[in-house]
């Protein structure tokens, strides 16, 4: 009961049980796509791309404002998924390469800027470096809005655009035939996932961020084929994982919450990929036992089985 | 030694220690693997430093290389369960680790000689100073021992296994026919990532290992097709980006792994733009050219096809060209301007008319590509 009212009363823990949760949900909803297009590590390289737009945008700026520092971070994680998909287009670099190659380049020119605005010794630079960790402590009630606008603004756009994304992740030539411009539809899909990096960077950090985007996704895979209904269950489970994440990390004192978020979500993936009712490994296994042992009754018995 | 020359001399073995693996993981194709490792590391560390009560060097790398194996065996296993895909088997097992890692440190070992910035991007820095004492001598800078390690385990094993994994990794039938098991060698190689990001983590962090892992290796790929100048070129090109990212950090005052990093990626960027065969430059060129030569083909085809028809006069006007093959009347007067500095065409009184030589080249064409030209 306490934990109810402190969710809604306490300033910190509303803050960040919102925070977690929206960054769930979206996370999880544009994750599920990723899943489901094969770019499940894009975020990864995203969220580390991020960093140099960080950097560049808080020397550009001075500013300190959470949605400042995100647009820098915005586009520099769309560069880099630019120069990732041109250089595997036209070179033998596969992709797999280049996944590292721009996420390991990209922050460590991010460390490069971090460490030489630290060293100029400018008094407003301190708390960048919360991005690199993630600081969900420190989100303020106006942090949270901007997500909050962020999150609505990116899952209408899943919403207008559902049947367009949908034929983007299952059958992009089928897309194109009917006259779709599926270039700037892949782009808007990938844009929308920077927009969810975007949000998480200052909740769980740069490193988990990769969690976050295919943790949901994966485990709404496993209950069910239906694109819908796995959207839906992926955002749920984002949510959830946000939700419990942060809880937790408030109420048992020094748990860091972006680690906790992802620890909670860990254990949703692994129950669901052994507990899903259809595709579960447990009701694999109860299913293979049940054929076999009626095929060996049959075989005992003489009858057809 | 001063303090610059150990920093200078440890950053130039740990990117020629991690160059070298790095070649065979990204032919075969598994570099993030790298990213997925240098991060699940971290509770092992933890877990070692916890049991040793300090931050002890070997008690420490014990536990991570068993974290690593771990990791590796996990996500193995999980994309065995074809539930999940390869790389969202990493994405779900390193940041899990990960967080576990964070979460051990801040609620147990607040004060241990953990930074949490370090782990992100190491400290090589402090390399000069932290010496490796031995029975009460000391044996100098701890850093240059690890790294030498290192770098003598990884040469000693690639070229010891050189053979093995170069058949395992282009063509996997023949090494199981030849009876050497790929998985053995997949897991041999796998130890020996784990191995080579334990030892650079500490100099230059998680992240900026995966960098010194991929990069200089991806590099030397888009400029040579030869295993061998691979892995000497990819040695090589980390050393210098090492080098250079070392006066770089120096010139601005900054984290010197960040320095090696982006002059690692500096090179990559040039590598990328101006390599002869792969570079986008010298693809420009080459896509260029093709379509200059397709110009020149179509417009002496076109004049041959109409060479003693009754509208050779029309067809073969500076005008008509470009409208019969579609072009601008500027792309059309370069066709004809190349075709004529060949000697294919002559053009007077405004028409074009092929040479004895373009006729020729028509011929050679059409055969080339097997159309019948009239």
């Amino acid at each position: 009961m306490s934990t109810l009212h402190d969710l809604i009363f306490d300033y910190t823990l509303r803050n960040v049980a919102l925070g977690g949760m929206l960054l769930g949900i979206v996370a999880g909803v544009l994750g599920a796509f990723a899943v489901l297009r094969r770019q499940a590590l894009l975020g990864d390289t995203l969220s580390h791309a991020a960093l140099p737009g960080i950097c560049i945008a808080f020397m550009i700026t001075g500013s300190r404002e959470s949605l400042v520092l995100l647009i820098g971070a915005g586009i520099a994680g769309w560069i880099g998924t630019w120069i990732l998909l041109r250089t595997v287009n036209a070179t033998k670099l596969s992709e797999d390469t280049m996944l590292g190659v721009v996420l390991s380049v990209f922050f460590g020119v991010g460390i490069l800027l971090l460490t030489y605005i630290q060293q100029t010794n400018n008094a407003n630079q301190a708390g960048l470096d919360k991005y690199l960790f993630g600081q969900a402590a420190s989100l303020i009630a106006k942090d949270v809005a901007t997500f909050a606008i962020l999150g609505i603004a990116s899952l209408s756009a899943v919403f207008v655009f559902y049947k367009e994304f949908k034929l983007l992740s299952f059958d992009p030539e089928f897309l194109a035939s009917l006259g779709l411009p599926v270039r700037r539809l892949d782009l808007a899909l990938t844009s929308l996932l920077v927009v969810a990096v975007m949000i998480g960077l200052q909740t769980v950090g740069v490193v988990l961020m990769a969690a976050m985007v295919i943790g949901p996704g994966t485990a709404a895979r496993q209950w069910t084929d239906n694109l819908r209904t796995m959207l839906v269950l992926s955002g749920i489970f984002g949510g959830l994982a946000g939700l419990i994440g942060a809880v937790v990390s408030v109420q048992a004192n020094r748990l860091p919450t972006g680690p906790s978020i992802i620890l909670a979500l860990t254990v949703i993936v692994m129950a669901s990929i052994l507990f899903a009712p259809e595709h579960g490994i447990i009701a694999d296994w109860w299913r293979s036992r049940t054929r076999r042992e009626s095929f060996k009754r049959a075989l005992e018995s003489g009858e057809r089985p | 030694m001063t303090s610059g020359t150990v920093i200078l001399l440890t950053g130039i073995l740990c990117a020629m220690a991690c160059a070298l693996p790095g070649t065979f993981l990204i032919l075969r194709r598994m570099a993030m693997m790298t990213d997925a490792i240098s991060h699940a590391i971290l509770p092992g560390l933890v877990f070692g430093y916890w049991l040793a009560g300090s931050a002890n060097l070997i008690v420490g790398a014990v536990g991570a290389t068993a974290a690593a194996i771990l990791t590796v065996t996990l996500v193995e296993a999980l994309q065995r369960t074809r539930r999940v895909r390869g790389a969202e088997a990493m994405g779900i097992v390193f940041p899990a680790m990960f967080a576990l890692g964070t979460i051990l440190i801040s609620r147990y070992f607040a004060n241990v000689h953990l930074d949490t910035d370090a782990i992100l991007y190491g400290n090589i820095e402090f390399s000069a100073f932290e010496r490796l004492v031995w029975s009460g001598r000391d044996l100098g800078p701890q850093s240059l021992w690890v790294m030498s390690i290192l770098l003598f385990i990884n040469i000693t094993t690639l070229t010891l296994l050189y053979k093995e994994l170069k058949i395992s990794t282009f063509d996997p039938e023949l090494a199981q026919s030849l009876g050497f098991s790929p998985v053995l060698i997949h897991y041999l190689l796998m130890l020996l990532l784990s191995v080579t990001t334990v030892g650079a983590f500490t100099a230059v962090g998680a992240i900026l290992v995966v960098a010194l892992v991929i990069v200089p290796a991806a590099t030397a790929y888009l400029l040579t097709d030869r295993l061998i100048e691979m892995m000497v070129g990819s040695a090589l090109i980390g050393a210098l980006a090492a080098i250079g990212g070392y006066w770089l950090a120096m010139g601005i005052d900054s984290s010197i792994a960040g320095g090696i990093v982006t002059m690692a990626g500096a090179f990559f960027g040039l590598a990328l733009l101006f390599s002869p065969n792969q570079g986008l430059v010298a693809q420009r060129h080459r896509a260029r050219l093709n379509k200059q030569r397709f110009a020149l083909d179509l417009l002496v085809m076109h004049l041959f096809t109409h060479e003693r028809t009754a509208d050779e006069y029309s067809e073969s006007s500076l005008g008509h060209i470009g409208a019969a093959l579609h072009w601008s009347p500027d792309e059309a007067m370069r066709t004809i301007q190349r075709a004529s500095d060949r000697g294919m065409v002559v053009h007077a009184n405004g028409n074009v008319v092929l040479t004895e030589q373009g006729r020729h080249y028509v011929q050679r064409l059409s055969v080339m590509n097997r159309v019948q030209v009239q």
